[in-house]
């Protein structure tokens, strides 16, 4: 078993994701299938290999610190589902 | 004249010589549309008196494409208007800016039709997972025609759109492409920009043409390709002329074909087509040998650690606080409203696919688990990043099928996910290393579905790949073909 209900239901809280109770054991099922699959990897000694991140060689890009135009704020807020006072309004968080 | 059977280079040049207007144009796609697309089902946001408005406006443009249409896969925002990715969770969105490559088009311009069909969020090989339904492969109704960019791919077969955009992470340009006879590219990472393309996976996802033929593909590369500063990951190259430097001279060309892409498993059609394809190339005068990328079979196991990691990441921003879905009621989940808005808005919002991504790369990112599966899968990266660099010493390209398969029955791989990922078996590694691929037809099964030709390529070498395709499509015509219910 690479991964049981317990910790697929944990992983869905990281992922603040709520999971339907009955569809959990499915979900068990699945990802144990494919990350037993994915053991495969392990077949592969990479121990001097460095990793990847991006294939083709990517630099940071900076630019100067001057003020550009950016989104207006009711622009910014077209598509909030709550907002007020110019913000996105949210519950509350504690 | 039938209007919708032209490639788009063919209806600009009708449209230059104002033989056509941009309107006679529309209306035509238009017509097909109502009378094709209730079966296809490849457009989901389409609003026909805006695209007779825009023809209208265009009709008298000097631009260079003076309102020639164009489908677009629904992870492209375009400002003002319905942009999902086929998910619930953006179920409303209407983007307050256009990507980059939509400015381009739009600039240039193209009419933009409307949005096509994908998987939810890019996350599938079939078309099956968005949440509108799925897209018929216009081949053959109870088929998929691939995904995640299936609308795209349909809406092009069945000429429903002269050309059409999608985007590619793990094949899905080239996959779709193959089940559904036409061309279909994903360039090198980092040439074309992917601002205001909705993130599925950041270091592996490229927007790209499906287009009827390698000409539009070159000359709609022209247009989309190029750096852009609000790219980070966009490359500051040179930017090529690619219909120019076209020519279908393959003399002394040498090609490798990798044993690892000729297994067993796969459909002997798909074998039996490439092969006769691979036979054109040797006539025509290509030095073709066989080589080995001795790590294409964990391409696969590294593509499904990295790719649901970045996802997992790029999709922490669907949480019902600027946009989208927002689900607040129900049984308390967590002591935190906030928490508990979020929880409940992404339980509601995102399909199984997507839960399932999620928790994939959630779990591989996790403390404990990050070096075994994250680290381990970038190293398994490098390897087979290696094989091709060594590979391209001696070849100029390599050739092989795009799909084991052709197109599948709808519903025949929604329950077993790992089964649906192994699709995307000869597709993956060009994503993994960032090199440009591209999917050509070159046959039909026994039962008619088309079957797809891949060409890989150095990095930003897409002229090869191009010279390649085209040579081949002066020696065939498959990709004049089009769906016997579609003519």
């Amino acid at each position: 078993m690479s991964i049981n209900k317990d910790t697929v239901k944990y992983v869905a809280k990281l992922a603040r994701m709520k999971l339907d109770e009955d569809k959990i054991d499915d979900f068990t099922g699945q990802l144990d299938k494919i990350l037993t699959y994915i053991e495969k990897l392990n077949q592969l000694d990479t121990e001097n290999v460095e990793p990847t991140s991006h294939a083709l060689a990517m630099e940071n890009v900076f630019r100067k610190d001057e003020n550009i135009p950016s989104l207006e704020n009711d622009i910014a807020l077209s598509n909030a589902p709550e907002k007020e006072n110019n913000h996105f309004k949210v519950p509350k968080i504690i | 004249m039938d209007i919708t059977n032209l490639s788009a280079a063919k209806l600009l040049d009708l449209l230059n010589k104002k033989q056509i207007s941009s309107v006679d144009i529309a209306s035509a796609y238009l017509n097909r549309i109502e009378s094709l697309d209730d079966k296809i089902k490849a457009f989901i946001h389409l609003d026909p008196e805006d695209v007779l408005k825009k023809a209208e406006k265009l009709k008298d443009s000097d631009s260079k494409l003076k309102g020639l249409p164009i489908a677009i896969k629904d992870n492209f925002c375009v400002k003002g208007q319905l942009t999902t990715c086929a998910s619930n969770i953006l179920a409303g969105f209407k983007p307050p800016y256009s990507a980059t490559v939509i400015e381009k088009l739009e600039n240039d311009g193209a009419l933009i039709m409307g949005k096509v069909n994908m998987d939810e969020f890019a996350f599938g090989s079939s078309c099956e997972t968005s949440c509108y339904g799925p897209t018929h492969n216009p081949w053959n109704l109870d088929c998929a025609p691939g995904g995640s960019s299936g609308g795209s791919a349909a809406s092009v077969a069945a000429r429903l759109a002269p050309w059409a955009l999608g985007s590619d992470t793990g094949g899905s340009i080239r996959q779709p492409a193959s089940l559904c006879g036409i061309v279909g590219l994903k360039p090198t990472y980092g040439l074309v920009s992917r601002y205001g393309l909705i993130a599925f996976a950041s270091s592996l996802d490229q927007i790209g043409p499906f287009t009827q033929d390698i000409t539009d593909s070159a000359l709609l590369m022209n247009i989309i390709s190029g750096h852009d500063p609000k790219d980070s990951t966009s490359v500051n190259t040179k930017t090529l002329d690619y219909l120019a430097g076209l020519n279908a001279d393959i003399k002394g060309l040498k090609i490798g074909i990798p044993k690892e892409y000729f297994i067993e498993g796969i459909d002997s059609d798909v074998r039996d087509k490439v092969e006769q394809a691979i036979e054109i190339f040797k006539k025509a005068g290509a030095i073709v040998e066989p080589i080995s990328l001795p790590h294409t079979e964990y391409a696969v196991a590294t593509y499904y650690i990295v790719a649901p990691s970045e996802a997992s990441s790029n999709l922490a921003r669907f949480d019902g606080v600027q946009y989208g879905l927002r689900v607040k009621d129900g049984e308390k989940v967590n002591d935190s409203a906030l928490i508990d808005m979020y929880m409940k808005t992404r339980g509601k919002g995102f399909g199984a696919e997507a839960k399932r991504r999620i928790l994939l790369g959630t779990y591989a990112l996790s403390s404990g688990y990050y070096d075994a599966y994250y680290l381990k899968a970038l190293k398994v990266r490098t390897k087979i990043t290696d094989d091709f660099n060594q590979a391209f010493k001696k070849y100029d390209c390599i050739i092989t099928p795009t799909s084991p398969t052709k197109a599948f029955k709808l519903n025949e791989k929604t329950n077993d996910p790992l089964a649906m990922y192994l699709s995307d078996i000869f597709t993956i590694s060009a994503n993994l290393s960032g090199i440009p691929a591209i999917s050509i037809p070159c046959g039909f099964t026994q039962d008619n579905l088309p079957v797809g030709l891949q060409i890989l390529g150095k990095a930003f070498d897409e002229q090869m790949l191009f010279k390649v395709g085209h040579a081949y499509q002066q020696l065939t015509d498959w990709h004049t073909r089009v769906p016997e219910g579609c003519k």
